[in-house]
């Protein structure tokens, strides 16, 4: 049974991969995520000068949800280019460098910056729920600002795919998908966190994050990852692969989300549950799963909900009968 | 699914049930509850709309908790305001904590506001039998903490240091330490010198990370097991943000640490060299 899968030319051992914002601040902690299996990594975003993040509590979490408010702090390029470049020396696994700015220039600017380190893929972070206080409404929540961002970053780009991270938080994520998609667009990242939550301790009547609001993962959240990734296959007719992610935690949500049109799977607040180790442990369920049911190649199985759907409405169409009352 | 359970990853507020005012600088508060904490594990203190940081376990008997801290910056200052019936949000407890067989004969060093968690550790190990070496260090006499709670434990042997002599041996605990394993050696098995004291089985250390890392070439030199207490800066306490990784093993000290084994400490090159701050960026010691 063969994990492996090639994505835009770049070799995944499998398709688990680190999702951005979850140890994802140094090159050690990456090399030892790849070395519990993780198939690719992301980079916590990075940005053009150095960004504080909030103050804590900045992830808290309860057995059915998780809330983070952790700002997306970062010391700026100059230790991207450290952790990166040391990551990228023995490059165990491909590296996805997780972009973020304040304005459509800026996208640009910090994409520049972070393409001489020559990440496998860059994913632009255009839908963190966390930081509106400070910068307003995600670009992802309009399709013109998206494609926007698309635009200027694949402007810059060269060779290095781009992927947009895209938000649940819309009212159509197919229109603001097929958006990106006609700014050039290489793939998508779906989805960034849900809401965002808020949680209120009882006795000093307070919110707990200190920034009040954060955005939501852990399992709860699957069926509307499976849901977004399912629409985004749909208008770009699966011709652009999906990075799926959201409460992701066991082999059987992997091959759920595939099916729904995701080539790679993120894991992120999974780590938290099941231990670095979640990475070789969903492979092993995958690898299970697939054996048992005699499924070969794992890229057989993306989008696979697509072509049964079509496999089916199109005889059921031609074989109805008019019932007889 | 965790080894933690997921409702420790909420803080719950408490109201302080005690203020004990230790030294100028430092306070324990006491809290009604157990959050079930063993020796070397911490806990996320909250103060509602001021900030959430990591701290040490000074005791936990199942009934109550302590907590010991120095007012040392804006949190721990805003909490240092704090008295009785005021509210804190505690989450956790996280971590390894130390690990000990019965009847062990123990060396602990605690270094200024490390005695905290190390009187608890103290006050276990008792309970299973172990006989305890602890050298307590601080700057001077007014910021030695712990003594008479150690004191009046069975089975322990306090040694007292003070950078400035005011109040034991003038020096270092690390020094005192040294001497003894000194001792031990040549009294060692096989050895024809009968020393006055049995071999130390292990180490336990918490406190400043230079005395830490002393303690580390230390024991490495005399090859005694040691278990030494690390600190980084901490956001989810669970091993999720990978804020506290340390180089180059990747691992989190709020996960794989606090209490990290010897063994794993030499191999940390960051260790007594830098740290990272919330951003990730790094500062020298």
């Amino acid at each position: 049974m063969n994990l492996s899968q090639a994505i835009l030319g770049v070799n995944f051992g499998n398709p688990t991969v680190l999702a951005s914002g979850i140890m994802g601040i140094t090159s050690a902690s990456w090399k030892l995520m790849a070395k519990h299996g993780a198939g690719g990594i992301t980079t916590k975003s990075l940005w053009l000068k150095e960004h504080k993040g909030h103050k804590n509590p900045t992830i808290i979490s309860t057995e059915h949800w998780t809330l983070n408010a952790v700002g997306v702090p970062d010391a700026g390029p100059e230790k991207a280019r450290e952790e990166v470049g040391d990551f990228l020396k023995s490059h165990p696994v491909p590296l996805i460098a997780n972009i973020i700015a304040d304005s459509v220039d800026n996208f640009a600017a910090t994409a520049e910056a972070i393409l001489p380190l020559k990440p496998d893929f860059l994913e632009v972070n255009i839908s963190c729920p966390n930081v509106e206080d400070e910068f307003g409404k995600p670009f992802a929540c309009s399709a013109p600002a998206a494609a926007a961002v698309t635009k200027a970053v694949k402007k810059v780009s060269g060779k290095i795919p781009v992927f947009i991270k895209l938000s649940p938080n819309v009212d159509s994520i197919a229109a603001i998908a097929d958006a990106c998609a006609s700014a050039g667009a290489d793939g998508f990242t779906v989805i960034n966190t849900v809401g965002p939550g808020m949680a209120i301790d009882l006795r000093s009547r307070m919110p707990i994050l200190a920034n009040k609001v954060g955005g939501l993962s852990g399992p709860g959240i699957k069926p509307i990852a499976v849901k977004c990734v399912a629409d985004v296959y749909g208008v770009t007719k699966g011709k652009l692969p999906i990075i799926g992610t959201g409460g992701i935690y066991t082999g059987e949500d992997a091959l759920e989300i595939m099916l729904a049109g995701a080539s790679l799977v993120g894991i992120g607040t999974a780590v938290g549950d099941r231990g670095m180790e979640v990475f070789s442990k969903i492979c092993e369920e995958m690898q299970l799963w697939c054996t048992n049911e005699g499924v070969d190649e794992i890229s057989s199985l993306v989008g696979g909900m697509h072509r049964e759907l079509a496999s089916r409405s199109g005889p059921q169409k031609k074989n109805r009968t008019i019932p007889i009352l | 699914m965790s080894s933690i359970p997921l409702q420790s990853r909420l803080p719950k507020t408490y109201r302080i049930k005690d203020v004990k005012q230790e030294t100028e600088m430092v306070r324990t508060f006491t809290f009604d509850g157990s959050l079930g904490a063993r020796p070397g594990q911490f806990l996320m203190l909250w103060l509602p709309g001021i900030d959430e940081k990591p701290f040490s376990v000074a005791f936990d008997d199942g009934a109550e908790t302590k907590v010991t801290f120095f007012a040392v910056g804006p949190m721990s200052e805003a909490l240092a305001q704090c008295s009785v019936g005021d509210l804190v949000g505690l989450r956790g407890p996280f971590g390894t904590s130390y690990e000990w067989k019965p009847g062990q004969h123990i060396a602990l060093v605690a270094g200024g506001y490390g005695a905290a968690p190390m009187y608890f550790v103290a006050a276990e190990t008792v309970h299973h039998g172990c006989t305890l070496e602890v050298f307590v260090g601080a700057r001077s006499k007014e910021h030695l903490l712990y003594l008479e709670e150690l004191e009046s434990l069975p089975h322990v042997s306090l040694h007292v240091s003070t950078n400035d002599g005011s109040m034991g041996f003038k020096g270092f605990n690390v020094q005192q330490l040294e001497k003894m394993l000194e001792v031990c050696q040549k009294g060692g098995k096989g050895k024809k010198v009968k020393a006055d004291i049995d071999p130390i089985d292990q180490v336990f250390a918490c406190g400043p990370e230079m005395m830490l890392k002393a303690v580390s070439e230390l024991t490495a030199k005399y090859k005694i097991p040691s278990q030494l207490s690390l600190e980084r800066y901490m956001k989810c306490g669970y091993g999720l943000c990978g804020n506290c990784v340390v180089d180059p093993l990747g691992i989190r000290l709020c996960t794989e640490g606090p209490v990290v084994k010897n063994d794993a400490c030499i191999k940390i090159e960051e260790f007594g060299k830098y740290h990272r701050d919330a951003l990730g960026k790094k500062h020298e010691f």
